[in-house]
């Protein structure tokens, strides 16, 4: 057992051996370090302007990701190298994203560019070439700007991130892989006392016993929902165990007709199998928050904390998904919709915690379909989630429907009715729709709320099925303001 | 006595050459933006001992609060003290004027959240976890929220005014052709980047120095010294730079720079006062939302006879700048056409929410939107192109008196500017384009817009028109600037350093760009109404003018020729062949005892505006602009996506085109936000419930699409601005009208020859209901 956190700064090693749980790191950067480049601009990961970049050692490479240090818990970053907009600059020169940001005017109050800069640096750093403007977009969607209205960091963004990924990073220390090799030691990690810890195992057994020992622990996976506890609610959480440095628990595993998600991947390491298994995954991936978001947020964590929206879940649900769950040395499995009892009540005990969930993909005569609404289009939640699993025999009849809503009930929820009146159905006939669609109203009563109102969200909820059914049936126009992207070569329609 | 003494009148030297300004330069702290080390007040060092606040909020939106149980406040861990009303030394006032905002609410509570206690602790996170464990005993009344609420309430913040022009009522009755409607009009929260924050440091003898993140620091030192019980000049506030304004922090920054000004008088210690991001949504006021109510009368083809309308507006719980803001609401109803009768009139209405307050457009872009909104209604009642209805009615000669009866002097740079966008933009050729997609897409409506800008340059009271600046040249010829202006990144100080910098003959970076500070310029004005160049710009350069002058005599006497022939450039001073350097010269002034310092004031002429009488001239010009915006929707679901925008904007001969460019360009998006994803949600109780960029939502990159062209408009000022330049900080804004419009026109193609009725924010909801509508018509 270690007892001290350490991680790469400003050069330097450090080493920690006491801190309060709840600390965040960019309170530790802007209050204990005096580092000011990384700027509080809302305190929940949001806007972006507190962006750093956390280079780590990941299967086998350096792996460089921007997250918002704003709702990072500090213990969280252990075995990492910290890297701020101060790293950046060397000798009096300034590093391309620097020099093209400043050339085409793309700061004007600059209280949001350290962020936007490093995010920029994280896709300079990794990014594959070339870039498009889509991908900057999607590197962009977790920074708000008030003041530049983003056309010139879109034109400073394609100008620098032409050049070629960089052999030598340049930036941090140098020697990096060596020196994060070396941090990522796989011993478990314990700060703090009995009373009040952060605990930060890297075996799974320690955490198995760590949590069933401490059941009112707070499990912690990227702390992007936790996070804002702490930030906002201004919880006090004495004891908390992250899961994010288990090996055992970032495995993607994937064959034919399934593919297993560990509940510590993040969205953005699951990502790349999700979008393979269809495009409207893909596309909700990507509209998934941020890149900052993803690259902390886990699949697990997401699901564990049971948002009645929960942008995936009902992604997940549609397909067919098992969720893994385990207290102590005891596994069990359940579909991942009866996972989601109420509102912020999920079936899981004290201690027990997610541990990675089996999605079902689709098979030939398998159609997915995917719709998300939200005011803005990325890097918002959704007002209404609608995903449609559709089975059609060979003569386009449905075989079975799988339909699942966010955003329609206190929890994401399968439309029973509606697939029941679905069955049967050939798929070509939308005047036949209309009892499916009717029982829709059966199924939810959705709530009005800042995103929405109840009508709003029913007749999104009917115009989403009858979208979804009338592409998998062949619409002769066109169905949606943004195409669905091309079918990935490794996926079944 | 010498040729030079100072009692003299000083000779002129010639006039200067023009290297710095109308180059596109970089923002002057570019450099420092990208590295992280421009400092925001929260960036500042902090003297031991300083203690951070919180605020103490109330858990009702109207009623009293009858008792307020601190003890479990004092007793937190960290709490040095915990301040409420009657701890305050000076008056319990924040108001700009009026005396209508208490800076702790003492009994009667106005609005949810409202200040109610302070708290200063050792550490930021202390005093916002003690911030909450007061007990509250309260008694709550049914809080007036939204603008349906307040008309049947009644309560107004200020009285109602109105103007009217000819006869409307007999000219609407006249009119071929009526139109009659109502709109819905959102708020918008600024969002700016850097929230509220102030921090106070105590000097002796009961000074306070602020750092104030303000777009106003005179008024923020003249609320401080009120709050604090003391004269003007104990107090000192200081802002280098904002990380965003944006008109909220014009009178909205003083309250905070009054907490931390009051906590450091009490406790002798610094304080910084620095509100989290939910709690600035929750305490500080918005772009008005409006119920604006019209009846229009027109011709057969389109042309306005006669406008009746009324803008009832949500102005919160106090006066606020409400007075102003509906005015300006008032002086654009217009927009750019010519209306030969007219009534119009407005209500500022009180409600149990924030003082709504000053943003970029200052109530002119719900003016506009409204008109706008009228000219699409008459398009579609005639069958005509909405283009050319808005053409038909642009003010002309023969037709130039406004509803407020100025005379609009420099319409001709309308019309050419339309046309040119109209052509540029392949406006046509895309109206055919969208209706042949539009006739084969039954889920997928593409519409398009063009609309014109025409805003009002100067502040509508007259005596906010005056701007002051300190002009410094040292022995070794460095220059230091320092005037009246604040930076929120707008680019203004670069704008004024280049008018100087060209004063001097001098390379930019010779003249050093200060923080606004009361201490060097007093009595300033806000940086607002887009007027921020035009007013500081010209006092700067009255300030160096002076010095130059002063210079020029000294370099002709030792040149041996005429002050008018002395000439500076490229950093020497020349007279005939005859030169020497800048810095050889101030060194020689200095020998001299000539003196190189100066202030520069400067008030703009011509403004007569007299609000009482209702006659006179508000504006002193008006800048111009037109965008085409292309949008496509989803019928079924409401979704929009913008497709491509292309603008043309007036900003006279511009003194830096790269910052124009990007006050157009930033401008445009934050008006499209304000039109499609912003939305403000309050609950019945009072509460803000978007109140978080969880919530709120301001573009992100992907809403602003690959086709996003601007062009400026060059035609000098036709008025004798800074080097014939034009302002250029809010009328961009209104530019994002064309995407409204657009959407508008999307949804009427849905069931095309029936009125189609929007409101805005035109969220997918929005637009799915204007679309139910549509079906639902004829």
């Amino acid at each position: 057992m270690r007892r001290s956190l350490r991680f790469i700064f400003q050069g330097s090693l450090v080493e920690l051996n006491e801190i309060d749980p709840t600390r965040m790191l960019l309170e530790w950067l802007r209050e204990t370090r005096r580092a000011t480049g990384a700027k509080e601009g809302c305190n929940e990961g949001d806007c972006g302007a507190c962006t750093i970049i956390l280079a780590r050692w990941r299967d086998g490479a350096v792996r460089y990701q921007p997250v918002n240090a704003c709702i990072l818990l500090l213990g969280m970053i252990d075995g990492c190298e910290v890297l701020t907009v101060e790293d950046l600059a060397r000798g009096g020169s300034l590093h391309p994203i620097q020099q093209a940001i400043a050339r085409h005017h793309g700061a004007q109050c600059g209280f949001c560019t350290p962020g936007i800069v490093m995010s920029l640096v994280a896709a300079y750093l990794s990014e594959p070439r070339p870039v498009s403007r889509e991908t900057i977009a999607e590197c962009l969607a977790g920074n708000l700007c008030r003041c530049t209205g983003y056309r010139p960091i879109f034109d400073a963004a394609a100008e620098a991130l032409a050049d070629p990924v960089p052999v030598d990073p340049g930036i941090g220390i140098p020697g990096k892989a060596a020196a994060l090799q070396a941090l990522a030691d796989g011993r478990d990690l314990l700060l703090g006392h009995d009373d009040r810890f952060f605990a930060a195992p890297a075996q799974l057994d320690t955490l198995a016993e760590m949590a069933a020992g401490h059941p009112e622990a707070t499990l912690v996976s990227g702390a992007t929902d936790v996070g804002l506890w702490i930030t906002k609610k201004l919880q006090d959480l004495p004891k908390i165990i992250t899961l994010n440095r288990v090996e055992a628990l970032k495995t993607i595993a994937e064959d034919e007709t399934t593919l297993f998600l560990g509940a510590s991947v993040t969205h953005g390491e699951a990502m790349p199998a999700l979008g393979r298994i269809d495009p409207d995954l893909d596309t909700l991936m990507k509209r998934f928050a941020s890149r900052q978001v993803r690259a902390s947020g886990t699949i697990g964590g997401n699901i564990a904390n049971g948002s009645p929206i929960g942008d995936l879940a009902p992604a997940l649900i549609a397909l067919g998904c098992t969720l893994h769950l385990r207290h102590g040395a005891e596994s069990r499995d359940i579909p991942l919709e009866d996972f989601f009892i109420a509102y912020g009540k999920q079936d899981r005990r004290p201690g027990e915690w997610v541990s990675g969930l089996t999605i079902a993909k689709p098979g030939p005569g398998s159609h997915f379909r995917c719709f998300k609404i939200s005011k803005r289009t990325d890097e918002d939640i959704s007002t209404v989630l609608g995903a449609f699993r559709i089975e059609l025999d060979e003569e386009r009849r449905i075989r079975s429907a799988r339909i699942a809503f966010g955003g329609m009930a206190a929890t994401p929820r399968r439309a029973a009715k509606a697939e029941a009146a679905l069955a049967g159905l050939p798929i070509a006939a939308p005047a036949e729709w209309a009892a499916a669609l009717r029982a829709l109203a059966e199924d939810f009563q959705p709530i009005s709320d800042m995103r929405a109102t109840a009508g709003y969200r029913s007749r999104v909820a009917r115009a989403l099925l009858g979208k979804a059914l009338t592409e998998i049936g062949g619409a002769r126009s066109l169905t949606r303001i943004q195409p669905r992207g091309p079918v990935a070569e490794t996926a079944h329609v | 006595m010498s040729e030079t003494s100072l009692d003299e009148t000083p000779q002129e030297a010639a006039p200067a050459l023009l290297e710095v300004v109308h180059q596109p330069l970089p923002h002057d702290s570019a450099l420092r933006h990208v590295q992280g080390n421009a400092p925001y007040i929260d960036d500042i060092l902090e003297p031991e001992g300083t203690l951070h606040l919180a605020i103490g909020m109330a858990p009702i939106a109207a009623g009293e609060i009858l008792s307020m149980d601190l003890s479990a406040v004092r007793q937190a861990p960290g709490i040095v003290a915990v301040l409420t009303a009657e701890d305050i030394r000076g008056r319990n006032d924040v108001s700009p004027a009026l005396g209508d905002e208490p800076m702790l609410a003492a009994r009667e509570i106005s609005f949810h959240g409202q200040p109610v206690f302070l708290v200063a602790a050792t550490s930021r996170k202390a005093a916002r976890v003690a911030s909450r464990l007061a007990r509250f005993e309260t008694r709550a009344e049914a809080p007036v929220v939204t603008v349906t609420d307040a008309r049947q309430a009644g309560g107004t913040v200020l009285p109602d005014y109105a103007w009217q022009r000819g006869d409307a009522d007999a000219a609407l009755a006249e009119a071929p052709h009526r139109l009659e409607g109502e709109l819905e009009i959102g708020g918008q929260e600024h969002f700016y980047l850097e929230g509220q924050i102030a921090f106070a440091i105590p000097g002796e003898d009961g000074d306070m120095f602020v750092h104030s993140s303000t777009q106003h620091p005179s008024e923020v030192q003249h609320i401080v010294a009120r709050v604090m019980g003391r004269a003007d000049h104990a107090v000192t506030v200081e802002c280098r730079r904002m990380g965003g304004g944006f008109g909220g922090k014009e009178s909205q920054a003083s309250h905070w720079a009054a907490l931390a000004a009051f906590a450091a008088q009490v406790t002798g210690r610094p304080c910084k006062l620095r509100l989290d991001r939910d709690d600035d949504f929750a305490l500080t006021g918005k772009r008005h939302d409006f119920l604006s109510a019209y009846a229009v009368g027109f011709d057969d083809e389109g042309r306005l006879q006669a406008l009746d309308i009324r803008h009832d507006a949500r102005c919160g719980y106090s006066a606020d700048l409400s007075l102003g803001v509906i005015d300006r609401t008032m002086f654009h109803t217009d927009n750019a056409y010519f209306i030969p009768a007219s009534r119009i009139a407005s209500r500022r209405l009180k409600t149990n929410t924030v003082s709504n307050t000053a943003f970029r457009g200052f109530g002119g872009p719900q003016g506009m939107l409204a008109i706008e909104a009228i000219m699409d209604g008459i398009a579609r009642r005639l069958g005509r192109d909405a283009l050319d209805v808005r053409k038909d009615n642009l003010y002309r000669p023969g037709h130039l008196v406004t509803p407020y009866g100025m005379e609009v002097f420099d319409h001709a740079t309308m019309l050419p500017l339309i046309e040119t966008l109209e052509a540029s933009s392949r406006y046509r050729e895309r109206r055919r384009e969208v209706a042949a997609f539009n006739a084969h897409s039954p889920i997928l409506k593409r519409g398009l817009a063009l609309t014109p800008v025409k805003f009002g340059i100067s502040f509508t009271l007259k005596h906010l028109n005056q701007a002051g600046a300190l002009v410094h040249v040292y022995s070794d010829g460095s220059v230091m600037l320092n005037h009246g202006g604040t930076e929120m990144g707008q680019g203004l100080f670069v704008k004024v350093a280049q008018v100087v910098a060209d004063e001097f003959g001098l390379p930019l970076d010779r003249v050093k760009i200060t923080a606004t500070n009361t201490a060097k310029v007093p009595n300033t004005g806000p940086t607002a109404a887009s007027s921020g160049s035009d007013l500081n710009a010209m006092a700067a350069r009255i300030a160096a003018r002076t010095i130059r002058d002063r210079m020029a005599g000294e370099a002709a006497r030792r040149l041996g020729d005429r002050p008018d022939r002395v000439q500076f450039r490229h950093g020497r001073v020349f007279a005939g062949e005859a030169s020497m350097s800048f810095a050889e010269l101030a060194k020689a002034c200095v020998l001299e005892r000539i003196a190189l310092s100066s202030t520069g004031y400067y008030r703009t002429p011509g403004i007569t505006w007299d609000r009482t009488t209702k006659t006179g001239r508000p504006f002193f010009y008006f800048a111009y602009g037109a965008a085409c915006s292309e949008v496509l929707i989803d019928t079924t679901t409401g979704e929009m996506r913008l497709e491509a925008v292309d603008i043309l904007h007036d900003c006279g001969r511009s003194l830096n085109p790269a910052i124009d460019i990007g006050q157009i360009e930033g401008g445009f998006v934050q008006g499209l936000g304000w039109l499609t994803t912003e939305e403000l949600v309050f609950d019945r109780e009072g509460r803000l419930r978007t109140h978080a960029p969880s919530t709120y939502k301001i573009p992100v990159a992907s809403d602003v699409p690959a086709h996003f062209r601007v062009d400026l408009w060059h035609e000098d000022n036709r008025e004798d601005s800074i080097y014939r330049s034009k302002a250029v900080g809010e009328p961009p804004v209104m530019l994002a009208i064309s995407v409204f419009s657009a959407i508008a026109d999307a949804i009427h193609a849905v069931k095309p020859g029936h009125p189609t009725q929007l409101r805005a924010p035109a969220t997918p909801e929005a637009i799915l209901d204007a679309i139910d509508r549509q079906w639902s018509q004829g």
